[in-house]
């Protein structure tokens, strides 16, 4: 028992309600939206602590014993994942206070945010799968309407389009979930997972796991990530790249604990159709990312082919694959945040996001420029950025396991990933300049700050892998180990 | 009776899954409501509806089990707001776009 689990969950919670309530202070909202999230960190890498020198921490919420109520488990991988949220979360931040602009501000913008960022860290510590369902709602429901801000055309077209293919996939979600009730008779995930030790995973149950394979393959991108360009394409850039750091991560990190917790007893039909559904992400990622000749569109195709790379890695489920996935969901969600920042601050500097009308922009804002460029060879996996040690990981797991088909598919992405990047960086940094001087739509600097941090993450979080890589092998333990997590979640005095 | 609710389930499903693949905004909204009403239904009849005892134990020798009825309720208050939120959001579409037609909304994307 532990209340420090449920910290990083309640203070942006609290937060988001009271600003709700001093609306037009919006100052204070700034100034608590920090606070909040820097506290929550604080928490969280307290957790982080925690986990190396006491293990899995865990928190019945009003004392009741897991499996009748509910629990907070916040073991490595979910302390690791809520303090990078955190983080991250903390530079968009930095971003909207310059990017953003009054109107989004005065209508709840950061409350809305704080109930995001709540929703993504509960989504990462609960222990009972049906309210991870709740706080997926939370996260969602924060999204729909930081989509909708705003209010233009395409936005409101694309918030409907994401709203109705959400809203089914949740439906789906209760479904899967009744099903897994009525078969196992309980939610609790590490009961479950105990019960699905003893009594085998039967034919049914494969069916359930399927199904809820094919709710988080919507949230998180994986294959079934047809609205994803879209709707990552409408909100401002600031949102988008809040929506691309945490939103489809959650959606990575529901696949990978529920099926290496509850279902990894059939490898041979769940985790075969993950490593196919990957590389078919994989592939598709990379024509989008070849096709389109847009800012935007690039980068979303970007975040998926990611998703399908780390999906690979789960699939593999051996322990480097395993250890590689966490360390490079880390990556991503650092990595993400910052390209959708820098390419934000782009379109908005030429005020288009076509490549062929944005042109020497390193020449009015160099450290923009170099920050791109870095951020795009980490995207890449080049050493020593942070990409490299995940990918490396991934693909020895998977060469390992006999995966050699995929873990091509895999590298050849990763070079139209490269592709991509300096394409962008080619075309939109090099050359004489369109733009003469004081006729840019906006001065880009409001990026800078929040990329130099997310910049110094990439690079520390790249040679400073052995600390964190120690940190991925505790939380890949209880993958590895079901009991360690079982016996901390039911069996904690 | 389970076999009753779970055909009326079935019956909903399949009317929502008409009406989400419909045109109109509306429609579509509607069907994504019918959808959660036959999922609703479908948790509280394959958790077994236990023929009218309380959710006590003690209170007799048979006992209902309360959590399908407690997710229901949970699942119910969620589905109410998206429905609340997203009617308005459909409505504000017809606003700006003139019309409710899936196909029209479609349309190229500058403004």
């Amino acid at each position: 028992m532990n209340n420090l689990v449920i910290l990083p969950i309640a203070i942006p919670l609290v937060s988001g309600m009271l600003m709700i309530f001093i609306r037009e202070r919006i100052i204070w909202h700034r100034v608590i939206s920090l606070i909040s999230v820097a506290a929550s960190a604080a928490c969280a890498g307290w957790l982080i602590r925690l986990n190396q020198t006491a293990g899995v921490q865990t928190l019945h919420v009003g004392g009741w014993k897991a499996p009748f109520g509910i629990t907070l488990v916040a073991d490595m991988l979910a302390s690791l994942l809520v303090f990078t949220a955190l983080i991250v979360s903390f530079a968009c931040l930095l971003y909207m206070f310059g990017s953003i602009g009054r109107e989004h501000e005065r209508f709840f913008l950061y409350p809305l945010v704080q109930i995001l960022v709540c929703g993504v860290n509960g989504s990462f510590l609960t222990g009972d799968i049906f309210n991870l369902f709740v706080f997926f709602e939370v996260m969602l429901i924060a999204s729909y309407v930081l989509l909708g801000l705003g209010g233009k055309r395409r936005q409101l077209k694309e918030t409907l389009q994401y709203v109705l293919i959400n809203m089914t996939s949740s439906t789906l979600f209760v479904t899967a979930l009744a099903f897994l009730y009525s078969a196992a008779g309980t939610l609790n995930m590490a009961h479950l997972a105990e019960r699905m030790a003893e009594a085998g995973q039967s034919g049914p149950m494969t069916v359930i796991s399927i199904l809820l394979l094919i709710v988080f393959s919507v949230k998180a991108a994986l294959l079934l990530f047809f609205w994803l360009p879209g709707s990552y394409g409408a909100p401002p850039a600031a949102i988008a790249a809040l929506f691309a750091a945490l939103l489809t991560k959650v959606g990575v990190y529901a696949i990978l604990r529920v099926f290496t917790l509850i279902f990894p007893h059939q490898p041979q039909i769940t985790h075969t159709a993950l490593i196919w559904m990957g590389a078919a992400t994989m592939i598709l990622g990379a024509f989008g990312v070849v096709a389109y000749k847009s800012i935007r569109p690039i980068l979303a195709y970007n975040v998926i082919i990611s998703v399908g790379f780390m999906l690979f890695g789960v699939g593999v489920a051996s322990q480097a694959a395993l250890t590689g996935t966490v360390y490079y969901l880390v990556h991503d969600m650092i990595a993400k945040a910052l390209i959708f920042i820098l390419g934000g601050a782009m379109i908005s500097i030429a005020g288009t996001d076509r490549l062929q009308d944005i042109k020497g922009l390193i020449h009015y804002r160099p450290l923009l420029g170099w920050l791109f460029f870095v951020a795009g060879l980490a995207l890449a996996g080049i050493p020593p950025l942070s990409g490299f040690v995940g990918k490396v990981l991934i693909l020895e797991g998977g060469i390992r396991e006999e995966q050699m088909a995929v873990a091509v598919i895999g590298l050849v992405s990763s070079l139209f990933v490269l592709y991509s990047m300096m394409k962008i960086f080619v075309q939109g940094f090099w050359g004489e300049t369109f733009l003469s001087e004081g006729e840019q739509h906006d001065t880009g600097k409001s990026a800078l700050l929040p990329g130099v941090i997310l910049t110094a993450l990439v690079i520390g979080v790249g040679i400073g892998a052995e600390w964190v890589l120690s940190m991925a092998d505790l939380a890949v333990e209880p993958m590895l180990d079901r009991d360690l997590y079982i016996r901390a979640v039911l069996r904690a005095e | 009776m389970e076999t009753f609710m779970i055909i009326i389930s079935g019956v909903l499903y399949s009317v929502a899954t008409y009406l989400m693949l419909s045109k109109t905004l509306l429609r579509i909204i509607l069907g994504t409501a019918l959808l959660s009403h036959a999922t609703h239904l479908m948790l509280l009849a394959v958790s077994g509806l236990k023929k009218g005892a309380v959710p006590l134990i003690g209170a007799g020798a048979k006992y209902t089990d309360p959590l399908p009825q407690a997710l229901m309720l949970t699942s119910i208050v969620i589905t109410f707001a998206l429905t609340a939120y997203i009617l308005v959001l459909a409505y504000r579409t017809y606003l700006v776009s003139g019309t409710d037609d899936i196909n029209k909304l479609k349309g190229s994307d500058h403004e």
